[in-house]
């Protein structure tokens, strides 16, 4: 008998929506503008490309600080938090279980609970993106929209080259995340229960 | 006597150093105009029209006088010395009647030359292509507009332009020289007006389009996107009408960007033309033009590692699935 745990509160869902939105233009948009020719249009043409991805790019800085704020003043936050000790065996016993217990029908070593959503796999890279990468991603995104108040030169080089070279490369590393994230979603009893549950906000546990 | 002794030291070591940047300041002074040819003879002309005020010793006042200097008719002589026709002497292209004091007054209608009375046709200069450029200029708007009111010297003023793409190091400061001189007429008023009417048009207001606009304006010259590109000239002189102005970011911002062929087409240090010029020389910093081979490279691998390792893992799953 599954047991419905409700672990996705409302804000959670509208914000990760927008986001995954968001992200999945600035994604297209980026590639977009990066691969961009005269003779013929790459995914979108490269001025609206431009336009949308300033336009998603602030609008994913305000979903942001709404889901820094979410994050402090509601129960959400504690899932993004590492106890050290013991926290690399957690890391390695999920991914021996990604990569070789799945397989073999093993149960999860660290299944869901109402004060665990997240297994330590997810716990680090969900830090690592929402509190490194994409705050790192953004910062640099403005940069970008405003180059005028930055300094010249940084390290020798121009600052602007470095932060182009910054976003694009962090931009990279989030699409990567992207694919894996909702490859990882299938992951569930069935391939699309974990959508579901995004969506409707109800994680059935076994 | 020892207390006076000291306070000579003491104030020797004070003046010796400044009697040194002194001497330091005149010799670097002499060997600035002492080089030049005519600087002697130029310094005739040059230490009237060489300065905002002049001096004269009127016979009829029968005393010195201090007048102001046409500012229009200042010679900088610092920059003078700098451009392409520092070794001219002054009556080279101005008649030597302009020795006499004061000038004639019909001097001022003397017809003054064109760049192509002494570039053109000879050989010295058959590699900067004259001709070609003339022709250009004649195709543009500058010409056909306002015909044979707009001369070279609009643009090239004769006493101070010195060639800026070719030998500066810098690409930011023959930017910036180079959009000085459209400046000197598109924002100033009284020279504008010389040739029309009309008002002159704000450049800031007329570029609001433009995304980034002082950041565009420090990356790139005008003439970038107003002109027609031409390979066989470094810097293109065929002026287009506003209405043909490159307008879609995608020409410039592409790996195909068209500033590799004005820009960025020549080498700051020896300079070559389209046929033999440097196809590697680095690709201009901007979005959709800064590809760079090994991160391209790099991005590629992971991203099908990525999707490989995906598809693997499931297959693996269907597979292996527990029955």
């Amino acid at each position: 008998m599954s047991e419905k745990l409700y672990l996705y509160p409302q804000w959670i869902r509208v914000w990760h929506g927008i986001n995954a939105i968001l992200c999945l233009i600035l994604i297209l948009t980026g590639l977009s503008m990066q691969y961009s020719n005269p003779d013929t249009v790459v995914i979108i043409r490269f001025d609206i490309a431009v336009n949308l991805h300033n336009i998603s790019g602030v609008m994913l800085s305000l979903s942001y600080f709404l889901f820094l704020i979410g994050n402090m003043i509601r129960p959400n936050g504690r899932h993004y938090k590492i106890v050290v000790k013991g926290f690399l065996k957690d890391l390695m016993k999920q991914f021996i279980y990604y990569a070789y217990g799945l397989f073999k029908g093993e149960k999860t070593p660290f299944p869901i609970t109402k004060e665990s959503k997240f297994n330590p796999l997810q716990r680090f890279t969900y830090i690592i993106l929402m509190y490194f990468l994409v705050p790192a991603v953004i910062l640099s995104g403005w940069v970008l929209i405003f180059p005028d108040f930055i300094q010249n030169n940084l390290f020798g080089q121009e600052s602007i080259h470095l932060f182009d070279l910054f976003h694009l490369m962090t931009g990279f590393v989030i699409s990567v995340f992207m694919i894996i994230h909702v490859y990882f979603c299938t992951l569930g009893k069935t391939a699309l229960r974990n959508f579901r549950s995004i969506i409707n906000g109800y994680h059935e546990s076994q | 006597m020892k207390e006076k002794l000291k306070t000579i030291i003491k104030m020797g070591l004070f003046l010796i150093p400044l009697l040194f940047f002194y001497l330091v300041l005149i010799a670097q002074n002499q060997e600035a105009t002492s080089t030049f040819e005519y600087a002697e003879d130029n310094q005739q002309c040059l230490k009237c029209h060489g300065h905002t005020y002049y001096n004269y010793y009127n016979d009829w006042l029968e005393r010195m006088i201090r007048e102001r200097m046409n500012p229009y008719f200042i010679v900088d002589s610092a920059e003078y010395y700098e451009a392409n026709h520092r070794n001219f002497a002054c009556i080279d292209c101005h008649t030597s009647e302009y020795e006499n004091f004061p000038h004639n007054g019909e001097l001022r209608m003397e017809p003054k030359y064109a760049c192509m009375d002494c570039h053109g046709g000879d050989d010295t200069y058959a590699k900067f292509n004259f001709e070609q450029i003339e022709s250009e200029f004649y195709n543009s708007i500058h010409s056909s507009k306002h015909s044979d009111d707009f001369t070279c010297w609009m643009c090239h003023n004769p006493h101070s332009y010195k060639i800026s793409a070719r030998t500066n190091r810098h690409l930011n400061k023959t930017i910036q020289y180079d959009n000085n001189i459209c400046l000197s007429c598109h924002a100033d008023i009284s020279k504008y007006q010389l040739l029309t009417t009309l008002e002159n048009p704000n450049i800031l207001e007329t570029h609001s389009w433009l995304p980034n606009q002082v950041l565009h304006f420090q990356s790139v010259r005008c003439i970038e996107c107003h002109t027609e590109i031409n390979n066989y000239i470094l810097v293109a002189h065929n002026v287009q009408a506003k209405d043909k102005a490159v307008q879609r970011c995608v020409e410039c911002h592409s790996q195909n960007s068209i500033l590799k062929e004005t820009l960025y087409k020549y080498q700051n240090e020896g300079f070559s033309y389209s046929e033999n010029r440097d196809r590697s020389l680095e690709i201009p910093k901007l979005i959709g033009g800064n590809r760079r081979y090994m991160l391209n490279l790099a991005s590629v691998i992971i991203f099908i590692l990525v999707l490989g390792g995906i598809s693997i893992h499931a297959v693996l799953r269907i597979i292996l699935k527990p029955r």
